[in-house]
């Protein structure tokens, strides 16, 4: 684990106000998430889950198919698909046709591709302002900082933080009420809105069958990105493809319900083209831009492949108790939680952050609330297997072998029980940091300052089990 | 190239070649239940209220009329061409903007006006939600631009939910640029998870249902 990892870890651990914010956000939309898939509102949400899971399977397993019907489709209708390896081949996509349209200002819907590839700092660089429209995108991008949680950008942030920010950056009165904080963004961004050349979008779907890509959303900003400006480019992962619009009534039973614990986002955008030549509003252009930036990276090896499955929802990171206490920043790159810590060193290539897959207890809620179940514990453990191929730890090496002599060993693993146990004695569960100084050092010290352990019941199972 | 480097990469991955079509995808699964006409209103009235929005009956066309006139009071507003508003005479009222063609103008006229008043293609019972397509009826703006959102559909348009919508439009790309479906009044919950209406889009939404 990098020493950066280790710092913010510590620091969110150490921060009451954060691990509040954390704790009730992360479980409000994990007890929203359960009360609408309950047996009485949602009796098949089992079969969905399956038949979600089937349609990526086919999707991905056959991935340069649908991404050429697609392809197919969003030309007849009149749009067009670009394919870009990584983000300076984005950003210079939407530098050259900003120049050649004469275009100086974009606006932004929610898209975590785009934060993946820096895409608003790459276009600030060449003087193209790019502003954020979804609230909490809004926020974050005025105090710089990325996203905290896939669904809740700014999960971390207090009407405090946000009166702050917002009276910094715009210079606008000091309030700590949220309506208005709002209210104050909407009025600064419908000007944007209303004046801006281009709108950039992510895409929830694309839909090989109809050429369309699909948008959910509740605050309207998405909406508003598409519709307003002339040019509409949507940036997308390649793995967002679904063979058939019909697929949707599947997928978007399960979306909303499992980000926010709605029956449906409040908009739902399905669009394909420039506005046909008798609609009176909408884009005269309508651009896909088709991202790999890593992901073919994971297609060859089949198990792992199940990472493009996601659909972005964010449900993980509610129920992850890893996630729950050391936050989003704490992990090192845009997608945090349990699907981050296993498409990041994936997207990125080995080495990035070696620690990343261990930062799991593989307790496996991850996998039961995911809507198109992935397996993410067992994917977790590839991705171990493979750091530990490389390189392991000669402490941890020892420790294992010490473990593996015990336990071959019924006398010495009893001796070592009764030892553990009588180290035991005050039973308040910190005993365990009352280790012998000699052995409280390094990595050691560093894996005992965070943990409790209950003591040990006074007799062992051993004992027991020879007394029945 | 990068779309031949990414798509030879995706193949090569796959263990695939360019003219090799896929086996047919898991079966479509659409299932529609059989619900009446009331059940269905009564179910679309009861999620939308949930989400803070209102629903409202109207026996006649003229009857939703009147009904919208009393709901804008003074309020200015902004009509999409959809012939059923003209039927139920909502486009002759005062206050009332409608039969815009040019985008520039209706643009100003949905940035500025109180209420947008559109009807709609369908109404989905199980979710509350609205679906409008695109068209020279129904343009974008007239749902989104102004604070308040009116939609006058005739109660036949009820649909069971998402699987008979996509029964009835398997493709809705063949009709329409633009599908949108409107699930109550436009939120955000980004601040401390405390949910504010009409951040973006309109924060008060009514329907009227008629027949």
């Amino acid at each position: 684990m990098s020493s950066q990892l280790q710092r913010h870890i510590h620091d969110t651990l150490a921060d009451p106000r954060l691990q509040q914010a954390i704790y009730t956000a992360t479980g409000r939309l994990k007890d929203a998430r359960l009360a609408v898939i309950a047996d009485n509102v949602l009796p098949d949400y089992q079969e969905l889950r399956t038949q979600a899971n089937l349609l990526k399977q086919h999707a991905i397993d056959h991935l340069d198919y649908y991404l050429e019907e697609f392809q197919r489709n969003v030309e007849a209708h009149g749009g067009t698909v670009t394919y870009c390896r990584d983000g300076p081949e984005v950003a210079d996509f939407v530098l050259s046709l900003a120049k050649q349209r004469g275009a100086g200002l974009i606006v932004k819907s929610k898209s975590m591709t785009t934060e993946e590839i820096d895409l608003n700092e790459r276009l600030g660089h060449h003087g193209l302002e790019s502003v954020e429209t979804d609230l909490g995108e809004y926020i974050l991008q005025l105090a710089h900082e990325r996203p905290y949680h896939i669904v809740a950008p700014a999960l971390h942030k207090t009407r405090y933080d946000v009166a702050q920010i917002l009276t910094e950056k715009l210079h606008a009165p000091h309030d700590i009420v949220i309506e208005n904080q709002t209210a104050l963004a909407r009025s600064v961004l419908r000007q944007k809105f209303l004046a801006a050349d281009i709108g950039i979008s992510g895409a929830n779907f694309l839909v090989a069958d109809s050429g369309a890509i699909v948008l959910v959303e509740n605050e309207g900003n998405a909406r508003l990105t598409t519709s307003a400006p002339k040019i509409h480019i949507a940036v997308a992962g390649i793995e967002k493809v679904i063979p058939r619009a019909q697929d949707l009534a599947v997928f978007l039973k399960l979306l909303a319900r499992s980000a926010t614990g709605q029956l449906l986002s409040v908009y739902t955008s399905f669009l394909s083209g420039p506005r046909r030549a008798d609609e009176i509003d909408g884009p005269d252009e309508f651009h896909v831009v088709l991202l790999d930036n890593g992901r073919t990276r994971l297609l060859p090896n089949p198990e792992r492949r199940q990472s493009l499955y996601c659909i972005r929802c964010g449900a993980c990171l509610n129920t992850c108790p890893v996630y729950r206490k050391i936050g989003g920043h704490s992990f090192p790159w845009v997608y945090s939680g349990p699907i981050g810590a296993i498409i990041t060193p994936q997207f990125l290539g080995a080495g990035h952050e070696p620690g990343l897959p261990f930062a799991s207890s593989l307790c496996g809620a991850c996998a039961e609330v995911c809507p198109v179940k992935i397996d993410i514990p067992k994917v977790l453990l590839d991705l171990r297997s493979e750091v530990a191929s490389v390189k392991t730890g000669r402490l941890e090496k020892l420790a294992f072998r010490v473990f593996a002599w015990l336990a071959r060993h019924p006398r010495a693993y009893a001796i070592g029980g009764r030892l553990a146990a009588s180290l035991a004695r005050s039973g308040d569960g910190a005993w365990i940091r009352r280790v012998p100084a000699l052995l409280n050092i390094g990595p050691i010290r560093a894996w005992l300052s965070q943990r409790d352990l209950p003591p040990p019941p006074p007799r062992s199972f051993r004992q027991l089990w020879r007394q029945r | 190239m990068a779309r031949e480097e990414i798509l030879h990469r995706v193949r090569t991955a796959l263990g695939r070649t360019g003219a090799q079509a896929p086996p047919p995808p898991p079966p479509v699964r659409l299932r529609i239940p059989e619900i009446g006409l009331e059940a269905r209103v009564a179910s679309f009235t009861t999620r939308l209220e949930a989400l803070a929005g209102r629903v409202c009956r109207a026996a006649l066309a003229q009857d939703a009329g009147a009904l919208v006139s009393r709901e804008l009071g003074n309020r200015v507003a902004v009509a999409s061409n959809a012939p059923y508003l003209q039927e139920c005479g909502i486009t002759g009222l005062p206050n009332v903007s409608s039969g815009v063609a040019s985008r520039d103008r209706l643009r100003e006229l949905c940035a500025s006006a109180d209420v947008g008043i559109t009807s709609a293609d369908y109404v989905l019972a199980d979710t509350g939600t609205l679906v409008l397509l695109s068209s020279p009826q129904e343009a974008r703006l007239v749902s989104l631009l102004p604070p308040a959102h009116i939609a006058v559909v005739p109660s036949d348009r009820i649909l069971t939910g998402l699987d008979q919508l996509f029964a009835l439009l398997p493709d809705p790309a063949v009709s329409t640029s633009s599908m949108v479906l409107i699930t109550g009044p436009s939120r955000t919950a980004d601040i401390e998870q405390v949910l504010v209406r009409g951040v973006h889009g309109p924060g008060q939404i009514l329907v009227v249902l008629t027949g």
